[in-house]
């Protein structure tokens, strides 16, 4: 009897759940993971796994690692001084703000970077306001900035609003306290609210950094094809080579890469917690 | 009860014979349908429409995007296609593992209408005219913008000068990008050889701090919106590209380029090969064939139609391509397994640079 109780009633809500992980993970995973160790002629083999070391590979695996890297430090460094302005402004204009910087998130991914294209091109907007004022015209399009641009104009409100969310919900009680104390506004950052704000950063760079990692639209489109990302000799594999078992062994060594970083983060969080107490 | 059961069983069982005879008497009429498989916006819709007024035949049709999805989906067996238009290299993928069936093309009345070159092209993959009718067709070259050339535009050679540094506008597509470059050295853009796609991959290398950008469709764009000088791009686009900026010209390199087509051919699950046969007979009809041309507006292998094309389109080169411009084109054919990863290779290389 008490065995039957224990079973909840409404577990069967989470089926929908569990029906989708089934689908779209696990099977998925499994089908990957199969390909990656299996070679075209069928037979068991590591060497799609490690084909990420030839040197092709591991040009594109840093290259995207710089983006990566590049862009979630851009993205701190924009989100910290937009999170300070956004705490001091009240309720409504606060919710003001975020629903602007979430706007543009409504319309479609490809486009805005189509945007971006326009913008950035040789006889583009940027070049041609900056003649206007009599600036020599920027090579900005088809470069690594662009691509740089491009992943930070994406991913920055991922960055912003963890952060955010982190930040409003420190007590004003404790900056006040803070201040009766003699604390100058640059303590108070340094000591409370960045500490307090570590969770919602961590999460950040979680949201950063693995999509811009593993990203190829933007790159194709803004780096004009010159450039590759790891994820843009992915796609190949897939599409054009046609080669699906190298595609899934070098998307496994990045599953597998980004999995190492998250454990570095994960560990991470544990200590900045515990700051956050001390 | 039992009964009863037995009632229900005898029921059950005649509501499936019942259902059965429906399926049998259905049978018969399935005789007139044909399944048709095409690429998508790839046929006016009106056309199927009158092709079922005037023959009592009905079609169910299907789109796919590209000749990989197509082989999959008729590969997978899920529906059995009686008819597909496909292109060249795919159409000799389906005929080499014998999934075809012969066509009675000289039954075709409207075969005139197809001229024989076109007959000649299909040679490439279909080599005794038995398997394929020709649907569309077109070339690949490069869109340039009259304005900002100094001298006429007729060798691939303006591309690896590096007189337009900056300014060239490449395909991001392994395939086309070597085929290109072989014709470039004088090659076959079918070789196999490997010092030869080598030779290839270093013409490109030395090209790439020249490339302004590889794309796919924003090639044309880019030389419309006056960013770029030239592309390579194929006929079609072309034809669109100079439909928005008239400075916009298109030309079949001298050294010869590509020639693809897309053909119709009947696949070995048509057991109806009279309405398959009235089916491709219909479409190489000179008004059918007409109406499909101003759909698309890629280049018609029917001769009807391009006689009553206006004096300017009938000398645009996008949209018909003079026999002079493609004496040294060629078809792209399959290429085995061990060419296409040493290609692959090569091309990665080319990017990572």
């Amino acid at each position: 009897m008490n065995k039957l109780k224990s079973v909840n009633p409404r577990s069967w809500l989470s089926s929908p759940y569990v029906l989708w992980v089934i689908g779209f993970t696990l099977i998925p995973m499994i089908v990957i993971f199969r390909y990656a160790l299996t070679g075209r002629d069928g037979g068991f083999t590591l060497d799609n796994i490690l084909a990420i070391a030839d040197p092709i590979h591991m040009k594109a695996m840093i290259f995207s690692l710089e983006i990566a890297l590049g862009c979630t430090f851009v993205c701190i460094l924009l989100s910290y001084p937009l999170v300070m302005a956004l705490r001091r402004l009240n309720m409504g204009k606060q919710g003001f703000m975020i629903f602007v910087l979430i706007l543009p998130m409504w319309m479609n991914f490809i486009l805005r970077i189509l945007a971006w294209q326009m913008i950035l091109s040789s006889n583009g907007i940027l070049n041609f306001l900056l003649q206007k004022v009599g600036i020599e015209p920027l090579a900005i399009a088809n470069t690594g900035t662009a691509i740089m641009i491009g992943v930070v104009y994406d991913y920055l409100p991922f960055m912003v609003l963890p952060i955010f969310n982190a930040i409003s919900e420190i007590d004003e009680d404790i900056i006040e306290a803070a201040k009766d104390l003699g604390a100058g506004s640059l303590t108070i950052f340094r000591k409370i609210i960045f500490p307090l704000s570590v969770p919602g950063l961590l999460s950040g760079i979680v949201m950063v950094f693995v999509p811009s990692m593993t990203s190829f639209v933007i790159s194709d489109i803004l780096g004009g094809g010159k450039l590759q990302l790891i994820g843009n000799i992915i796609e190949q594999e897939f599409t054009k080579s046609v080669n699906w078992n190298l595609g899934s062994g070098l998307s496994v060594s990045l599953m597998i890469f980004v999995l190492i970083s998250m454990a570095f983060t994960t560990k991470n969080e544990v200590e900045g917690k515990g700051s956050a107490i001390w | 009860m039992k009964k009863r059961i037995v009632c229900f069983v005898m029921a059950a069982v005649m509501a499936c014979s019942g259902v059965l005879t429906g399926c049998g008497s259905k049978k018969t009429e399935v005789t007139d349908t044909l399944t048709v498989f095409n690429y998508g916006e790839y046929m006016d819709p009106d056309v199927l429409d009158q092709f079922t007024e005037e023959t009592g035949i009905e079609v169910k049709y299907e789109e796919a995007l590209t000749p990989e999805e197509m082989y999959t989906k008729y590969k997978s067996g899920a529906i059995e296609y009686d008819l597909l238009c496909s292109t060249d290299y795919m159409l000799q993928k389906l005929i080499s593992e014998g999934e075809l069936q012969e066509i009675d093309i000289d039954a075709l009345e409207n075969k005139e209408n197809i001229g024989d070159k076109y007959w000649e092209f299909s040679k490439a993959f279909d080599p005794d005219n038995n398997y394929t009718v020709p649907y569309f067709w077109g070339t690949l070259g490069i869109l340039y913008d009259t304005t900002k050339v100094k001298e006429p535009v007729d060798s691939w050679n303006v591309l690896f000068n590096g007189e337009y540094s900056g300014e060239i506008v490449m395909q991001n597509s392994m395939r086309d990008m070597f085929m290109l470059a072989l014709k470039a050295l004088g090659y076959s853009l079918n070789s196999s050889d490997e010092k030869e796609l080598k030779e290839a991959q270093e013409l490109l290398l030395k090209q790439k701090p020249d490339v302004q950008a590889y794309l796919v469709d924003e090639a044309r764009d880019e030389v419309v919106a006056g960013n770029a000088t030239m592309a390579v791009v194929y006929s079609g686009e072309a034809y669109l590209g100079h439909q928005y900026n008239e400075n916009l010209a298109y030309v079949i390199p001298k050294e010869g380029s590509n020639v693809w087509l897309d053909s119709w051919c009947v696949t070995k699950y048509c057991d109806n090969m009279d309405a398959a046969q009235k089916f491709l007979d219909f479409l190489c009809r000179e008004d059918i064939a007409q109406k499909n041309f101003e759909y698309i507006y890629y280049s018609t292998p029917n001769e009807a139609v391009i006689e009553s094309l206006s004096e300017e389109d009938r000398a645009d080169e996008a949209l018909v391509p003079s026999d002079d411009a493609t004496k040294d084109c060629e078809v792209s054919l399959m290429t085995d397994e061990k060419t296409t990863d040493f290609m692959n290779e090569l091309w990665k290389e080319l990017k990572a640079d």
